[in-house]
């Protein structure tokens, strides 16, 4: 078993997230500050992702953790300790996106106008095989650039969904639980997103010399 | 599976979430369709640069500040028990 004054042992193993939990409900703010270490770059990631702003999302970062403090002994380790705290940031980001927009019912609107089934889904419009592999791509500023604006060009509630399932990893229940939408509403905005975000990133990054024809049978 | 019944089977292919006889529909389709089969490439790369995209580096002054304040919390909590383990 490990003694708590390992966290300092350079010859051990870095310890596991949950083990910094464990020991950080002792009263440990070394451990408590590894693990802050380690996910705060994802958490203010997720809120920039989802709030646009920076200063916003430096408040949920700070009120993630805050609560995480608050809450250490309530953390029941049926998840990990990252889904757990990207779960208390997302409904952070979430509220405050309700609170900018109070009358907005952001996270259920657009059902009745049928953008939450699969009845008009747009086709694919410019088909091209990319120039360059998504490795290469992924350094450059041009397309750090890129990928910002045809994310901030995305409906809110889609640009949600796509965050929490493609980029953070959460499964298509996790995401309808932390949205409070059924899981086939998360399916199918979803869908949408990565269809808009493919045509946007398409008309730049594909190669207009191979463009083909959208199929018809 | 014509074109527009692909598109909406995609995600359950591309998550790998699809039902085997689905799934064969889908392989046979794509095989005779160059149109979907780039769509379908496409979707998985706008994936990949994504999800291994991390253009919001921490700014340096809020990882400062953010630490002062949560220690100030800790403090709150735990009190003396909260200096570090040295």
């Amino acid at each position: 078993m490990r003694e708590p004054n390992e966290l300092t042992d350079d010859s051990s193993e870095p310890l596991s997230d949950l083990e910094l939990v464990r020991l950080a409900r002792r009263g440990q703010w070394d451990a408590f500050e590894s693990l802050l270490e380690r996910l705060e770059p994802r958490v203010f990631a997720l809120a920039m992702r989802l709030l646009r702003h920076r200063h916003d999302a430096e408040d949920v970062t700070q009120q993630t953790f805050v609560k995480v403090i608050e809450n250490l002994e309530q953390f029941r380790e049926e998840s990990s300790v990252a889904t757990w705290v990207l779960r208390i940031a997302t409904n952070l980001a979430l509220t405050a996106i309700r609170r900018r927009r109070p009358i907005q019912t952001l996270w259920n609107e657009g059902a009745a106008a049928g953008s939450d089934d699969m009845s008009s889904l747009s086709r694919p419009q410019f088909i091209a095989h990319w120039r360059d592999d998504p490795a290469d791509l992924v350094g450059r500023a041009e397309v750090r650039q890129l990928l910002e604006e045809a994310l901030d060009e995305l409906d809110e509630k889609y640009r949600t969904v796509f965050t929490l399932r493609d980029i953070e990893q959460f499964s298509t229940r996790e995401t309808a639980e932390i949205l409070g939408i059924t899981e086939n509403n998360v399916k199918v905005r979803l869908l949408r997103a990565r269809l808009q975000l493919r045509e946007r990133l398409t008309h730049t990054l594909g190669d207009e010399t191979q463009r083909l024809e959208p199929g018809d049978h | 599976m014509n074109c527009d019944e692909l598109l909406k089977a995609l995600n359950s292919y591309v998550d790998g979430e699809v039902d085997p006889e689905i799934c064969t529909e889908f392989a046979a389709h794509l095989a005779g369709c160059n149109p979907c089969q780039v769509v379908v490439d496409n979707i998985r790369q706008t994936i990949t640069l994504y999800r291994n995209g991390q253009p919001y580096p921490l700014p340096p002054e809020f990882h400062r500040r953010l630490h002062d304040v949560l220690r100030a919390k800790w403090q709150e909590k735990f009190g003396s028990s909260a200096e570090p383990a040295r």
